[in-house]
């Protein structure tokens, strides 16, 4: 277990790497000369000409990917140039944002997939199974752009419900925040809660046809408190490390979800960088988006391999 | 795309000890028991049918304009309606049935053909190689699927054709991890050893030994990952960078049709109705094969 | 409780609550703005925040004159070489500063000589400003420039405070200190703008505010649903096809006015050796008949929903630097053909580039299938923004659906465009004679004499099309009915100052 842990700590850095150079190249080869989009309407050749030379882009690119790497080495991600700021304050403002909306969408996400999985497992084979099946898989099967799109036709321009847009921070007006971050969470949730809800249906079937259960039934234990108080239980730890791999699912699914609610979190941050050419932005939040999603990989790895010895890779 | 799933499936058919190959009638009549996966089976099938008999289908020519009936709403002439600029709704649906099943399939062929080779020789090689590729692809991997498909399709250029490519190389890092996963389960089985014992070469042990075990889950996850690269490509689209006009496709009319969202709402509702339906179907199809090509679930 | 009692009471209340409320004027713009420092700013939306935060020398009205407003007055010398221009008395910076002259010419300076300025092309010709007296500047010009009072009508005449400026050098943008109605207070990337009013603003009984909130929401579906359940006050650029659901709706009322910019297509005819190879940017017949084969009216009804007028030069009809000499041709597919025939090739195909999103996909479609009809083979090409620019830059397309902001000055909207190797130039047009009437029209200061300069320019550049000209959009604001006051000025900029709640 130990030498396990340290080889995949040691992994990291490789990785990373290879996340940054990816991303970096990759931007590199964008057709589109990020001065000119940054320049303007006018266009003015002094101008484009200036950024250039800011930007470093008369520069090869492994001196150009150096210059970057050095300044993550000492903790500057660079500058995003469209917006004037340091890429680490926007990450900072930005970020929080993404991580509420993401956080509320969870546990609507557990709301539905866990009950739905349960249901699911525990009636097996009957109408609740394939009902609760295909409710949870609507979420999958629904593009959340469009299901955002109707929500806000739906609840803010028909019934005046709910905020279209925009966000206010929970320390300004807890309620307003929520009132803005009840819809989009809910349609970022909608994907989550049918991954969850598959894997709570299998882990479920798995920890009720064992003997640990059988036993426990045979013991004569209310067959609700079978499935609640024993196989739940056991079963949520494979559930919480598997969905723990969905914060990939979660990010790319904010991109748009923030795009069409406009909310100023990570997402829309990212998108309109690419579209701006804004290098350093998308960079920098690429490489904060690897290094959490590998670091939250390793602890659900880890986790799942303390739980199921035979799943480890040798 | 559902990594987890793939842990899942490879570790229970790790266990089984024999190799997994199951008659395929026995297969599809599990399959076909399921109502759920019937359902699946069958829209599935009446939108491919759809796509290929859409020129005797469709009422009208998708691509033709017409300055004087713009967003009209749905009547006897026009079924769907009408779109910003005369185009029957109903005929741009069946026609662009073309490109967003096209988009599901051929997005996962691309990552099949270049997954599945790669995690074959991963999974095979091991060592210095397999390190290599591992890192490359949890790389691949630690970036969010949209954005890493947003900028390979940006790259590219705004095409059908592009975003098929982005989103087949952005969902590649799946397979790769699921044949890699199977091999090296597989590798260590007594009669991968034995047949390496008596002189198999490679080739002809990941023909014949590794590859009748992986075709029941890379199955599964590729019907889940057409279902994914569908809404894949709506979204693409819905950002500029998918199939262009005049040519249809869902993605794109819903691009089109969130600006029109209060005035003509049925040029919305029935591209999004008919993605939901075909991810839908493919979801439905892919648990089904699931639980009837896996006994532990039966 | 007594009829009589509870009035009193409700009256009471409200009386207590208007008094209270600071009156907030909530504007959702189309995009979010780039840097605030005018010196450095670079996109048309950011020039509607500016019109509350930066008071600029002079501005205009609705009918595109100059009207003064941190000066006071003008006076050109004899030889039009020196503009002398007295300044209002008693204007404050945002940070208690004096505007006078000094700053005037610090902020000109500025303008002229910051690394990375957008405004140094659009004050070419000023050679150095002197402090005449405290209240006096006089700009001293390389040669004569009729622009130039419209060029210090936008950002180029926006005066900044000297002192905040050398502080922050180009971090300026972070926190802008100049002289308009409303100081900055915040600003959240992609979120929002706060201003708030300046209490010692030389025009402070002009404003009805106290904070005005710029909110950048790029769906306008979503703006208008903002707009529609009370989040927002003011919508700029509504959609055209929403505009029929604002009218019907008692809540809200729609102001319109027709842009200083225009849409047109960007024909290659010099930019690459792709002009050359293609009919359509080597024979100017092809592009003539290319026109005549398009129905601007049609263009306008289905592309637009009928909200821009039918243009086919850089300026709008009702413009009065409109040669009317050069009247927008009518539809003819018969003499389209015919000229086809007479070039040599009855099916010319072409690719046109265009934009990913909003009116110019419409546009192309509509134009696509207008074409056709005349034997045009045209083939869309959607390219993301930053890809177009580039490639429009290397003249690597045949026809480009492109769109200016527009300038108060016809100037700022021919130029840059039709002069040899300007940097908006993509059509690679260049004759001498046209630059020379171009040179011409912006060295003199004749009225009468630019207008005939610009129809003997319209006569040449019109046959040659460079760039063939569309429409020119209606700006569309949307807003509660409570409002009152709000003018609106060609240049689509919305000015706070003025407006009220009712």
């Amino acid at each position: 277990m130990g030498t396990y842990l340290i080889r995949r700590i040691a992994q990291i850095v490789p990785t990373l790497l290879f996340v940054s150079i990816l991303i970096f190249g990759l931007q590199q080869l964008l057709p589109g000369d990020p001065a000119k989009v940054l320049a303007g309407e006018e266009q003015d050749p002094a101008v484009i000409a200036h950024l250039r030379e800011t930007m470093h882009l008369d520069e090869p690119f492994p001196i150009r990917y150096l210059y970057w790497l050095r300044g993550v080495l000492h903790g500057d991600l660079g500058e995003s140039l469209r917006m004037q700021q340091p890429v680490r304050a926007l990450i900072a403002d930005k970020l929080p944002v993404t991580i509420e909306l993401a956080c509320i969408a969870i546990v609507i996400a557990l709301a539905i997939g866990i009950p739905a999985g349960v249901i699911s497992a525990v009636r097996r084979g009957t109408g609740w199974d394939y009902g609760a099946n295909v409710v949870a898989l609507w979420g999958l099967s629904t593009p959340n752009f469009w299901l955002g799109i109707m929500l806000i036709l739906l609840f803010s321009v028909t019934l005046g419900w709910l905020p279209a847009s925009g966000y206010v921070s929970p320390r300004e007006d807890w309620r307003a925040n929520l009132a803005a971050m009840i819809m989009p969470a809910f349609v970022l949730g909608n994907a989550i809660a049918a991954v969850l809800m598959r894997h709570t249906r299998s882990a479920m079937l798995q920890v009720l046809s064992s003997d640990y259960v059988r036993t426990a039934r045979a013991k004569g234990v209310k067959e609700r408190d079978v499935v609640l108080k024993h196989a739940l239980r056991n079963a949520l730890i494979p559930i919480i490390t598997l969905g723990a791999l969905e914060f990939g699912t979660l990010l790319s699914g904010a991109v748009l979800t923030e795009q069409v609610f406009t909310i100023p979190g990570f997402g829309k941050l990212i998108v309109d960088a690419v579209f701006n050419r804004d290098y350093a932005v998308v960079q920098g939040v690429v490489l904060f988006t690897a290094t959490a999603y590998i670091l939250l990989n390793l602890i659900a790895d880890v986790a799942y391999a303390i739980v199921n010895p035979r799943i480890r890779v040798h | 795309m559902d990594t987890a799933v793939a842990v899942e499936v490879a570790g229970a058919s790790g266990n089984a000890g024999a190799p997994q190959v199951v008659a395929s009638r026995a297969v599809v009549r599990r399959l076909l028991r399921r109502p759920a996966a019937t359902a699946g089976v069958v829209v599935v099938a009446m939108f491919v049918a759809m796509a290929i008999f859409a020129p005797w289908i469709a009422p009208y020519d998708p691509i033709a304009t017409s300055f004087s009936t713009v967003r009209k709403a749905p009547s006897a002439l026009h079924w769907f309606g009408t779109d910003e600029i005369g185009r029957d709704v109903l005929s741009r649906i069946v026609f662009g049935a073309r490109a967003s099943l096209l988009a599901g399939v051929v997005s996962v062929l691309i990552s099949l053909a270049v997954g599945v080779p790669i995690g074959l020789l991963a999974g095979y090689a091991g060592g210095k190689t397999d390190v290599l590729i591992s890192r490359i692809t949890d790389a691949m991997l630690a970036c969010p699927f949209l954005i890493l498909a947003i900028a390979l399709a940006a790259f590219l250029g705004p095409s059908l054709t592009n975003a098929m490519i982005a989103i087949g190389i952005s969902a590649t890092p799946v397979f790769i991890r699921l044949t890699r996963g199977t091999t090296l389960a597989v590798k260590a089985e007594d009669y991968v050893l034995a047949a390496r014992a008596i002189g198999n070469g490679p080739l002809r042990i990941a023909v014949r030994h590794v590859l009748p075990n992986i075709v029941a889950p890379l199955l599964v996850q590729a019907t889940l990952a057409i279902a994914a690269a569908v809404i894949a490509e709506a979204s693409l689209s819905f950002l500029g960078l998918g199939q262009q006009p005049p040519q249809p496709s869902w993605g794109s009319m819903l691009n089109v049709a969130k600006n029109y969202i209060d005035n003509a709402p049925w040029m919305a509702i029935w591209p999004g109705l008919s993605i939901f339906l075909l991810v839908l179907s493919f979801n439905l199809v892919g648990d089904g094969l699931r639980d009837a090509l896996d006994p532990r679930h039966l | 409780m007594d009829q009589r009692i509870r009035c009193f009471l409700t009256a009471v209340a409200c009386l207590l609550a208007a008094g209270a409320s600071a009156q907030t004027l909530r504007i959702g713009l189309a995009e979010d703005p780039d840097v605030l420092d005018p010196t450095l700013a670079r996109s048309f939306v950011g020039r509607i925040v500016f019109a509350s935060l930066c008071d600029k020398l002079f501005d205009i009205d609705d009918k595109l004159n100059i009207v003064p407003q941190l000066a006071s007055g003008y006076e050109w010398s004899a030889d039009n070489k020196a503009l002398t221009i007295k300044l209002r008395q008693g204007v404050t910076f945002h940070d208690g500063e004096k505007m006078d002259a000094a700053a005037v010419k610090y902020s000109l300076e500025r303008h002229k000589t910051m690394a990375g300025s957008n405004r140094r092309g659009e004050l070419a010709p000023l050679a150095s400003v002197d402090v005449v007296d405290p209240a006096t500047v006089r700009l001293n010009l390389s040669a004569p420039f009729s622009p130039l009072l419209a060029q210090l009508a936008d950002r180029a005449g926006m005066i900044v405070s000297p002192k905040a400026a050398e502080a922050a050098g180009d971090k300026f943008g972070a926190k802008p200190v100049c002289a308009g109605p409303f100081r900055f207070v915040e600003r959240v990337a992609q979120d929002r703008i706060v201003l708030e009013r300046y209490a010692n603003y030389w025009d402070k009984d002009a404003v009805h505010f106290d904070r005005v909130v710029f909110l950048p929401i790029p769906d306008p579906t979503v703006r208008l649903a903002n707009l529609r359940s009370g989040q927002l006050d003011f919508v700029e650029r509504l959609a055209a096809s929403d505009v029929p659901q604002v009218k019907s709706d008692a809540r809200f009322k729609l102001t319109k006015i027709t842009e200083i910019g225009y849409q047109g297509i960007t024909i290659n005819v010099g930019k690459s050796d792709l002009a050359q190879k293609n009919p359509l940017g080597r024979d100017p017949r092809v592009r003539e008949a290319l026109e005549l084969a398009l129905d601007r009216d049609g263009i306008v009804q289905v592309a637009m929903d009928g909200e821009a007028d039918p243009g086919n030069q850089w300026v709008a009809p009702s413009n009065a630097f409109y040669a009317k000499s050069s009247p927008i041709p009518r539809r003819n597919v018969e003499r389209a053909k015919a000229l086809l025939k007479e070039a040599g090739v009855a099916n010319p195909s072409f690719t046109l580039m265009t934009a990913t999103t909003g009116d110019a996909q419409r546009i192309a479609q509509v134009v696509q299938a207008m074409a056709r009809e005349a034997g045009f083979d045209v083939k869309i090409q959607s390219t993301e923004f930053a890809t177009s620019l580039d490639m429009a830059d290397k003249g690597q397309f045949e026809a480009y659906v492109l769109a200016w902001s527009g300038r108060a000055d016809p100037d700022g909207n021919i130029f840059s465009f039709d002069a040899c190797k300007q940097p908006l130039n993509y059509a690679g047009y260049c004759k001498p004679e046209v630059d020379d009437l171009l040179k011409r029209s912006r060295t003199t200061l004749d009225l009468a004499e630019r207008r005939k300069l610009y129809a003997d320019i319209a006569a040449i550049v019109l046959k040659d099309r460079p760039i063939v000209y569309l429409y020119h959009r209606h700006w569309l604001w949307a807003y509660t009915g409570k409002l009152d006051g709000v003018q609106a000025i060609p240049d689509g900029l919305v000015r706070v100052k003025g407006a009220r709640f009712k």
